[in-house]
């Protein structure tokens, strides 16, 4: 078996190396305008947060609303390393470990969230969600040493596409990695029959502990990149708004699904790109598709369906 | 020190009456469909907006009206108005979603809500709006209280509906079927009860409260944008959940509204004592008086 897998794997480094390179190299080339580049990014960072809120609304069947919260905290963590704590020239050196670090303080805030998710389910914990994403927003707001409602700014551009285009390779590789691991199968019972599984053997609470911890971590630095994107960053961008964003691009792309998530991202930033002259019309589509994706078409366009590349690496399954 | 606290608890029961209204509408619906209608702050929303415009075109017309007609045919229009716009919401929405997971209804309520939040900022832009001064603004001084008639008809309003919904609910024929659906929806169309209806009929009842709750809202703090639905409906939210206990457990109807009645108040009434600006209150003070509330809606559902 491991014979079989050694050609597939090797392609993927191969196409990850590929892009890489492309990512380096379009950019400096001009083939690209900065505008495309500017909606990659955006692109990129959106796959990063429609995988990361998948694995808990996808694979684990918890039903997130305040992922937007996640994506704030690491945005401000990680600006707040760059501006005050780091000197600015080692900013460009250090920028992966400020990611690292901005997820780091959104995964400590998804145990704040996890803790309510081993009591409660469906609604409930969406209500807890929710209340979180605004608890965040709200104690941002009036954070004065952050700026509060005005913002905080100040970081040097440091996101491009290079290191977005990383951040998805690994974000897509490491949950690639973990959903069709022990963790993943685990995670896959509790979404199926959390009793079930916690008879069987499942370790639910750890598991929902740690699947929120990831999540997070990964929205974490979701929000790092687009703080040192944009450059600015206020507490009104990490609200229900973004939140709702997210879950359409969930179940936009489909819940359960690796593939679906690059997916649904892709279609949903383009989608808000090319409607920029409705103004803000635009703002009426978002909520207008989820409707109309969860009446007509529940589990997205690849729900629970991977990409081959993307599938097990496994010759076959016996079912 | 009295006089203070009296004070602040009639200004409490202005504002609390107001929530308490839109909060029925959550209850009512979560009661019969276990959904939790996130569209429903933005119906009041909408139903506020609706009674601007009759209050606003009535005023306009050179007819001299007196303030009263202008009043009762605000709250006609919107009332009315509103409740099809909530008949239609479920009937577009919620209804192809009743057999699929809980989770799809919620998120599709979500989007609801925002879509009626963005729409009507489509529509009107996003500066504020005034609404209208239909009560003469004069203010009475009992015992050292000042009283408003606004104060007096929001409290009192709100009092009247909340006791023609108990009607309804413990009284009539539609309110036995509404009880049952709550109890049971599976057997409860083999008695012959038309669930669809009685469902469009909840739905309309609520967000036609919703919209009275509106039409004080903005008599009461006339400034009005499309994102009040949000910050308003979140609040009467946290009195549904805190004060009726409606998520969990089946609802009891009739304490449902007079939990409500008993804990709004308290939500708001250390509002001005803790310093936080006037219309909007702040979080801590619900979550601080909840046992209380909790502890009388639990009281009341022994009793009933």
């Amino acid at each position: 078996m491991a014979t079989l897998n050694k050609p597939k794997t090797s392609l993927i480094s191969l196409a990850s190396v590929l892009l890489l390179v492309l990512a380096l190299v379009l950019p400096a080339s001009g083939v690209l305008n900065p505008y495309v580049v500017q909606i990659l990014m955006y692109v990129g960072i959106n796959m990063i947060l429609t995988l990361s809120l998948n694995l808990v609304n996808g694979y684990m069947g918890e039903f997130s609303v305040g992922h937007a919260g996640f994506m704030g905290i690491g945005a401000y963590a990680a600006s707040i390393l760059t501006v005050w704590v780091l000197p600015r020239a080692w900013t460009p050196w250090a920028f992966p470990l400020v990611l690292v670090v901005g997820g780091l303080a959104a995964a400590v805030a998804g145990l704040i969230v996890a803790f309510p998710s081993f009591r409660t389910r469906g609604d409930y914990l969406a209500i807890v969600t929710l209340a979180f994403n605004m608890i965040v927003k709200s104690v941002l707001e009036n954070l004065e040493v952050v700026g509060g409602p005005r913002g905080f700014l100040g970081m040097p551009r440091l996101t491009n596409l290079f290191w977005v285009t990383a951040w998805v390779l690994i974000t897509v590789l490491i949950l690639r990695r973990l959903v069709y691991s022990n963790f993943g199968r685990g995670i896959t019972a509790i979404r199926e029959d959390e009793v079930a599984a916690n008879l069987t053997g499942v370790d639910t609470r750890r598991l929902k502990l740690y699947a929120f911890l990831i999540s997070a971590f990964f929205a974490g630095v979701a929000g790092g990149l687009f703080a040192h994107l944009l450059q600015f960053i206020n507490p009104r961008s990490f609200s229900i708004i973004k939140s709702t964003d997210m879950l359409v691009m969930v179940y936009l792309g489909g819940v359960g699904s690796l593939a679906g998530s690059l997916l649904g991202a892709t279609i949903f930033t383009v989608l808000m790109e090319v409607l920029r002259p409705l103004g803000l019309w635009r703002w009426v589509v978002g909520p207008l598709l989820l409707v109309l994706l969860m009446i007509f078409r529940p589990k997205g366009i690849m729900g629970f369906k991977e990409w081959k590349w993307l599938r097990e690496e496994k010759v076959a399954s016996s079912q | 020190m009295f006089q203070i606290l009296a004070q602040n608890a009639l200004n409490a029961l202005q504002l609390g009456s107001v929530y308490a209204l839109i909060a029925l509408g959550y209850t009512m619906v979560y009661g019969i469909l276990t959904l939790i209608n996130f569209a429903h702050g933005d119906i009041f929303m909408v139903g506020t907006y609706l009674s601007l415009a009759a209050a606003v075109f009535l005023l306009g017309l050179p007819l001299g009206l007196p303030l009263v007609v202008v009043f009762v045919g605000a709250l006609c229009f919107s009332m009315a108005l509103t409740a099809v716009l909530g008949v239609v919401i479920e009937r577009l929405a919620y209804r192809p979603l009743r057999q699929a997971p809980r989770v799809s209804a919620v998120i599709t309520a979500l989007g609801v809500g925002l879509f009626l939040e963005n729409f009507t900022l489509g529509i009107l832009g996003p500066e504020p709006r005034h609404f209208p001064t239909l009560i003469p603004l004069q203010a009475w001084e009992i015992w050292g209280l000042t009283i408003t008639p606004l104060q007096i008809l929001i409290i009192l309003g709100a009092a009247v509906l909340m006791v023609l919904l108990d009607f309804l609910v413990r009284r009539t024929l539609l309110g036995m079927a509404m009880r049952a659906i709550s109890y049971n929806r599976l057997i409860v169309p083999l008695m012959g009860v038309p669930v669809d209806r009685v469902i469009s009929l909840t739905f309309a009842i609520g967000s036609a409260i919703a919209a009275a709750g509106g039409l004080m809202y903005g008599l009461a703090y006339p400034v009005l944008d499309p994102y009040m639905g949000i910050r308003i409906g979140w609040w009467a939210f946290i009195a549904a959940v805190v004060g009726a206990s409606a998520i969990s457990g089946e609802p009891c109807w009739g304490a449902l509204s007079w939990a409500q009645w008993r804990f709004s108040p308290r939500c708001c009434c250390r509002l001005p004592l803790t310093g936080t600006s006037w219309p909007f209150p702040s979080c801590s003070c619900s979550w601080s008086s909840s046992p209380r509330a909790c502890s009388a809606g639990r009281y009341l559902r022994e009793c009933d």
